[in-house]
């Protein structure tokens, strides 16, 4: 058997009241199977960003994480619009996020650039009107 | 863990409890189960939030605190009460009555808490501007924010305000005044708080941040309160000037109050226990910007809504706000140098860790996936535990079996029943034909 553990989740799209569940889940477990803090901290900002990224441009998606004794890896999946310049989107303080959206306190142009700050491996891949995967992992 | 690191405030009376769900549903960080029938707390796990005494219809949760009988035990006693105080009494425009009364109640002397607040006030404002790399601070004046943030939230540790809580920094300075005083050695000098809140008991007892804790006795509100009451009439005839603390000090007693006492607007103020963890769970994702310093209270309305207090936290709020117009915006007081700061640090506590290691850990936890997947997801508290999932992790650490749950329970019960009444139906089906062969009659089906 592996030393796995295999944890998926739906985030919902256009619902901000529920953006963050999957991140708080996955601290809670996180903490209970003594990964360490530091880490802990890394895999909840990278996957809060990707979260509040898929409520905000895709209307939601998948995330499947898999936790092993060395790392967390995390897949988070989507079918929204797709981005068409991908080193624009990873710009620091680039954003195509709406006024309605910015001005609930989001959409301030770090998510991509926190995702990739805070994991050890990250990347991404996207497709104007097909979606966008992100691949990232944090080591202990 | 007997070194009191793990020490709480709260006593079950073990007649008084019904083993019903209130406690179990209610506690923040899972720390209470019903076994045989009676509520059991994991120490580890408690924070000393109090809300279990707060829910618990039977009043089978107590909290623990020294009889005012304890006064007998010392050649001279001194008052610290705490800044909520004030806000029991009906119409109280002058501090210096409940202070008179608390000398005519027997105290020799009496130090509020709040002028020890404004100390502290003024040396967090210097902390705060000095440790930008430290934003925003979180504050550590109550001690269940504290616990909280050593079992669940380590990444914030860094983030905590080293700064004694008031009372701590008040029963100090009352002790050596004391002893300056009246040249008493310090045994014979009782340091009293008059506490809203029994989560002082343990941290003034079994002290986290300091070596040493210079309270000797904690009094219940709700104890001195009535005792008090006889007195406050002459009191407020003729009241000694006995008032060391103003607006700052006083406003310590409400949530936003220590904030206040920062003068800046970069800061947030959360009550409530829930609401406490949500701000803790959103600053660990980084989700503030901009701030400088989170004020956080365990109890609804801040320390007003303390389980030792008596008035309706609420009202007690309207009362510290009136009684404000009287008072100056804070005393000035000779700040203590060697004092104010912790000199122990807190430690991360991993106590909800399943396994000893990593690989056991996730072991253990697809276990609880799994379990959780078979019960019924009512949460329904039956089997003594909070909700399916605290079931399946009790089961995983061998703590419980699949059977105390209800359901599972009935399933299996209904599956035996299923097995006897096919048993039935053969040793009728068997009865039958041996009759059938004695009497030569029909034959069965």
């Amino acid at each position: 058997m592996s030393d796995a553990i295999v944890l998926k989740y739906d985030v919902p799209g256009d619902d901000f009241t529920r953006a963050g569940e999957a991140s708080s889940d996955i601290k809670q477990k996180l903490r209970k199977m003594g990964i360490p803090p530091e880490a802990i901290r890394k895999v909840a900002i990278s996957m809060y960003e990707g979260e509040i990224n898929m409520v905000i441009h895709a209307h939601g998606g998948q995330i499947t994480v898999e936790i092993t004794p060395e790392d967390v890896d995390m897949l988070l999946e989507d079918h929204g619009p797709g981005i068409a310049d991908i080193e624009q989107a990873m710009q620091a303080g680039f954003s195509t996020a709406p006024e309605d959206v910015r001005g609930l306190g989001f959409g301030a142009g770090m998510g991509l650039p926190n995702m990739k700050k805070y994991s050890d491996e990250f990347s991404i891949e996207s497709e104007v009107g097909v979606g966008t995967t992100v691949h990232m992992k944090v080591r202990f | 863990m007997s070194n009191g690191k793990f020490e709480n405030s709260v006593r079950l009376d073990r007649d008084a409890c019904k083993g019903c769900t209130n406690c179990i549903k209610r506690c923040p960080t899972g720390a209470i189960r019903v076994r045989d029938g009676k509520a059991v707390i994991t120490k580890e796990y408690c924070i000393d939030c109090g809300q279990c005494i707060r829910v618990c219809p039977h009043h089978a949760k107590i909290a623990t605190y020294d009889p005012v009988e304890h006064m007998k035990n010392y050649e001279y006693t001194v008052a610290l009460p705490a800044p909520s105080l004030y806000g029991q009494f009906n119409n109280l425009d002058d501090t210096n009555i409940v202070l008179t009364a608390l000398r005519k109640m027997g105290f020799d002397a009496v130090h509020e808490v709040g002028a020890a607040a404004e100390i502290i006030s003024h040396i967090s404002r210097d902390y705060v501007d000095a440790h930008p790399e430290q934003w925003p601070l979180i504050s550590t004046a109550c001690p269940s924010v504290v616990k909280l943030i050593r079992v669940r939230f380590p990444n914030l540790i860094p983030q905590l305000l080293p700064l004694e809580a008031p009372v701590e920094l008040a029963a100090t300075m009352a002790r050596r005044k004391a002893m300056e005083d009246t040249g008493l050695p310090s045994e014979k000098i009782g340091i009293f708080f008059i506490s809203p809140c029994p989560a002082k008991v343990s941290s003034c007892k079994y002290p986290l941040t300091v070596d040493h804790c210079d309270v000797d006795e904690i009094l219940a509100m709700k104890d001195v309160y009535p005792l008090l009451l006889p007195y406050m009439p002459e009191s407020a005839e003729q009241p000694e000037e006995l008032a060391e603390a103003g607006r700052i000090g006083i406003g310590w007693g409400n949530s936003g109050g220590e904030a206040g006492g920062l003068l800046t607007d970069d800061y947030l103020a959360a009550d409530g226990i829930e609401n406490v963890i949500k701000v803790l769970e959103d600053l660990e994702d980084q989700k503030f910007t901009n701030l400088k310093f989170i004020e956080l209270n365990a109890c609804m309305g801040g320390c007003v809504g303390g389980v030792l207090a008596v008035e309706n936290p609420y009202v007690a709020r309207v009362k510290l706000k009136r009684l404000n117009k009287y008072l100056p915006v804070a005393k000035n007081h000779e700040v203590p140098e060697d004092l104010g700061f912790w000199n122990r640090e807190i430690e991360y506590e991993p106590v909800f860790k399943l396994g000893s290691t990593l690989k056991e850990s996730i072991a253990m936890m697809r276990k609880v996936d799994e379990l959780t997947e078979r019960f019924p997801g009512m949460d329904c508290g039956s089997c003594g535990a909070p909700s399916c999932r605290a079931l399946a992790e009790d089961i995983v650490r061998g703590i419980a079996k699949e059977s105390d749950c209800i359901y599972i329970l009935k399933e299996y019960i209904q599956h035996i029943s299923d097995e006897m009444s096919f048993l039935d139906v053969r040793k009728n089906r068997k009865e039958n034909k041996n009759d059938d062969q004695g009497t030569g009659g029909q034959g069965d089906l």
